[in-house]
């Protein structure tokens, strides 16, 4: 009997206790750098594309929502011609971002998405693309790889001796 | 008198209504939530929304129900606990009928009140309802029966079972003092006879999906809804008049007094709902029938031999 009162009265006092409610849209908590929110494909910080269209990421996707087609340009860069993420059966596992060898798909904090037609989901290449090179500002894959591309030839990235003339006896 | 009636009726439907919105954030802020906030100001409008809901959904009747019965039931509780409010005091001069059997006339229809929930679960054909309406019937049969005696010690002090007269004689000492055993008999009879939690064994959704109701839907669901509303307006109107001197008062105007009571009553149910769990059908019984009707009974022998022995002849309540 003594504990049925003792309860009513400790919820009385929970009356003047904070509410634990956020009241989400007029009031937001920060989310976390690393959560794993809307995919955006990143930028070297000169501006050029980062994908390579490798399909590492379309590989690792375990719901196959990743689409893109690799191409090249003139010089032997590597790029996507298209590349489409259909975010309406994307479960933001971040696999993709694990698998990308050149950190230009990411997932980013943002995660208000939503949308009246199912069609606007799937999101394309110029969706996708953002300007920055998101969370890895000095990167650039393309001066720090071996591969020779127009402008710079094998040997001249970064940090990179000039290959081994495998034809010459000097040792 | 006509204007007094449409008065009490609007007041008293409008209260049920707001009593939704108010529930709803007063558990809310009981369990450390908002609530329904967001329709209106301070969420008032969410009434009006569920209005809107609860008319234009489909007024269903299940092939398999009783039918006559199935759409009588919603109306009994209704009427029931609106003509109850005919007796309620709310202020001098403010009652709809002054009778002189004001406290019977209550006692009795709420009793009828019962055979709303019971014709439900009866008619619904259904058997969660049937259980709900037999545990509806139960209760009351044990409820009702210490709800009584538990007033009467109200009614030896004052004299008289008319309500105004309870009232005013509560003027020199609120009944809730030289009554305290009756006040805590009838707020516990009262939580079971509004079949409202810890009590609400009828409706269990736990057990019985929604008990009675289960088969209701639409408007005839809304009238339920209501009704248990109405019935919380009520018993807390009568807990007032009853205990704490309904409309008596200093300063503020008597119908102020009055409401301010009934809702420092209505939020005490609340809180009820918010912090307590429900009892097992065996446990509620076996509470009303072997704990609440002894001391019940007890507390009517030592008021009625408190004022036999103690008050002198020509000084008893309603001799004078």
């Amino acid at each position: 009997m003594l504990s049925i009162l003792r309860t009513v009265w400790e919820v009385f006092l929970h009356a003047f206790r904070p509410r634990v409610t956020v009241q989400y849209p007029d009031e937001k908590i920060p989310l976390p750098p690393r959560y794993r929110g809307r995919i955006v494909l990143t930028r070297d910080p000169d501006g050029g594309e980062r994908c390579v269209a490798c399909y590492l990421c379309a590989v690792a996707c375990p719901v196959d929502c990743i689409a893109l087609q690799a191409t090249e340009d003139e010089t032997g860069r590597r790029y996507p011609a298209f590349f489409r993420i259909n975010f309406s059966r994307c479960i933001f596992c971040g696999y993709c971002e694990e698998a990308c060898p050149t950190y230009a798909i990411q997932l980013t904090p943002d995660m208000e998405m939503s949308e009246y037609k199912r069609e606007n989901l799937v999101y394309e290449k110029e969706d996708l693309q953002i300007d920055g090179p998101g969370k890895y500002p000095g990167y650039n894959f393309w001066r720090v790889s071996g591969v020779g591309i127009g402008g710079k030839d094998k040997g001249e990235a970064e940090r990179e001796s000039p290959p081994v003339d495998v034809h010459g006896l000097l040792p | 008198m006509m204007a007094v009636i449409l008065g009490v009726l609007a007041a008293v439907l409008t209260m049920a209504a707001l009593l939704i919105w108010l529930e709803r954030r007063l558990l809310a802020l009981w369990q450390d939530r908002y609530g329904p906030n967001r329709v209106g100001p301070f969420g008032l409008l969410q009434v009006v929304a569920d209005m809107i809901k609860i008319f234009t959904k489909e007024d269903w009747v299940p092939p398999f129900a009783d039918r006559a019965v199935f759409v009588l039931a919603p109306a009994i509780i209704i009427l029931t606990v609106l003509l109850s409010f005919a007796v309620v005091p709310f202020a001098p001069g403010l009652v709809v009928q002054d009778l002189n059997i004001g406290l019977l006339f209550f006692l009795g229809l709420s009793s009828l009140g019962v055979y709303s929930v019971v014709l439900a679960g009866w008619a619904s054909n259904n058997k969660y309802s049937l259980l709900g309406g037999l545990r509806a019937a139960a209760q009351m049969l044990s409820y009702e029966v210490f709800m009584g005696l538990s007033l009467m010690g109200v009614v030896i002090l004052a004299g008289s079972f008319r309500l105004t007269d309870i009232v005013e004689a509560q003027r020199p000492m609120w009944f809730v003092v030289p009554q305290f055993p009756g006040f805590l008999l009838f707020l516990i009879a009262a939580v079971a006879e509004l079949r409202r939690l810890p009590f609400d064994l009828t409706e269990a959704e736990a057990e019985l999906v929604a008990g009675f109701h289960a088969e209701y839907s639409g408007i005839k669901f809304g009238m339920f809804f209501i009704g248990e509303y109405l019935g919380v307006v009520l018993i807390s109107a009568m807990i007032t008049t009853l205990f704490f001197g309904g409309w008596l008062g200093p300063v503020l105007p008597p119908l102020l007094w009055f409401l301010l009571k009934t809702f420092v009553f209505i939020s005490f149910f609340v809180l009820l709902r918010a912090a307590l769990p429900r009892p097992r059908f065996d446990q509620l019984i076996g509470f009303g029938w072997k704990i609440m009707l002894p001391l019940a009974l007890a507390n009517l022998l030592v008021t009625g031999a408190v004022v036999l022995g103690v008050v002198p002849g020509d000084a008893r309540p309603g001799r004078g």
